[in-house]
C-alpha cells in the first residue's frame, strides 16, 4: 500500500467536525469576539474541504477557491471587528444580547 | 507515514478548536486557534498543496489573527468580560445546542461514509495556480479586488469613532 494515500473520506470527515465545532461554538457563545472566531473556524472548515477535493482530482480550482475563502474571511472580519469596536463604545459591552434592539 | 501525520495533525487542529471556543479570556482563545489553523496549513502540506499552506499561515494565522489581537488590546477589557461568560457555560445553555449539532455532524457522516475512494495527493504547484487565477479565473480575481476595497470602506466607515454631535445626540 502507498504510504501517500490519505482517504477523501477522512479528509470530509474532519472538515465536518471542525465545521460542527464551529457551529457549536456560534450557537453557545454569545461574545461577539467569539462568535466571529467561529466564523472564522467554519470557513476555515469548508476550505479544507475544498483543498481535500482539489488534491483529489489534482485540479487547481480548489486551491482558488481557498484564495476567494480567504479574501471573503478578511472583509468580513473587518467589517465585523468595525462593528465591535462600535458595540463597545456604545453599550460598553460585548454581550450580543444586549443588542437585540434595532433602535439606538 | 503521511496518514499518521495527517490524523495526529487533525486531532490537534480538533483540540485546539475545541479548547480555543470555550476559553473565557480572548487572548487564549485565539492563541488555541492559531494552533488549529496552523495544524490545518500542515494538513493543506500533506494533500499536496504547498501553495494554500503558505496562504493559510501567512493570511489566516498571521493577518487575520493580529486583527483580532488589535481589536482586543483597543478593547482594554480586563477581567469585566470573563465573569458574565462563566455564568453562560453551565449546560441549560449549551445541551440543546449540542444536540442539534450532533445530529446535523452524524448527517454529514452518513453522506461522507458513503464515499470509498482514495486520494492520492497530487502536488498542485503555485506557478498551474497562477496560471489560472489570471487565465478563467481572472473575473473572480477582479472581484474579489472589489470585496476587499468594499471590505475596507465600510470598516473605515463603521470603525470611526463618534463626532461630538452624534454622542451627544445620543445621551440627549
Amino acid at each position: 500500500m502507498n504510504p501517500l494515500i490519505i482517504p477523501l473520506s477522512h479528509v470530509l470527515m474532519l472538515a465536518a467536525l471542525l465545521f460542527t465545532a464551529g457551529l457549536l461554538g456560534l450557537l453557545i457563545r454569545r461574545n461577539v469576539i467569539f462568535i466571529l472566531m467561529s466564523l472564522e473556524v467554519m470557513l476555515n472548515a469548508a476550505a479544507l474541504a475544498f483543498v481535500g477535493a482539489s488534491a483529489h482530482w489534482g485540479q487547481t480550482d480548489g486551491q482558488i477557491i481557498l484564495l476567494l475563502i480567504l479574501t471573503i474571511a478578511a472583509a468580513e472580519v473587518a467589517v465585523g471587528l468595525g462593528l465591535v469596536l462600535q458595540i463597545q463604545r456604545r453599550f460598553k459591552t460585548l454581550d450580543l444580547d444586549v443588542v437585540s434592539r434595532m433602535r439606538g | 507515514m503521511t496518514l499518521a501525520l495527517f490524523y495526529i495533525a487533525g486531532a490537534i487542529a480538533l483540540a485546539a478548536t475545541g479548547i480555543a471556543l470555550t476559553r473565557v479570556n480572548a487572548i487564549h482563545a485565539l492563541i488555541y486557534l492559531v494552533v488549529s489553523l496552523l495544524a490545518v496549513a500542515f494538513i493543506f502540506f500533506l494533500l499536496g498543496a504547498p501553495f494554500a499552506a503558505v496562504l493559510e499561515i501567512v493570511i489566516y494565522a498571521g493577518a487575520i489573527m493580529v486583527l483580532f489581537v488589535f481589536v482586543i488590546m483597543m478593547l482594554n477589557l480586563g477581567n469585566r468580560g470573563t465573569v458574565v461568560e462563566q455564568e453562560m457555560m453551565n449546560p441549560s445553555v449549551w445541551i440543546i445546542p449540542s444536540l442539534l449539532c450532533l445530529i446535523l455532524l452524524i448527517e454529514l457522516s452518513l453522506s461522507i461514509a458513503s464515499l470509498k475512494s482514495e486520494t492520492n495527493p497530487i502536488v498542485v504547484s503555485a506557478k498551474e495556480i497562477g496560471i489560472s487565477l489570471f487565465g478563467p479565473y481572472v473575473l473572480a480575481v477582479e472581484i474579489a479586488s472589489m470585496l476587499l476595497l468594499a471590505g475596507l470602506v465600510a470598516a473605515n466607515h463603521i470603525g470611526r469613532r463618534l463626532s461630538k454631535m452624534d454622542q451627544e445626540k445620543d445621551e440627549g
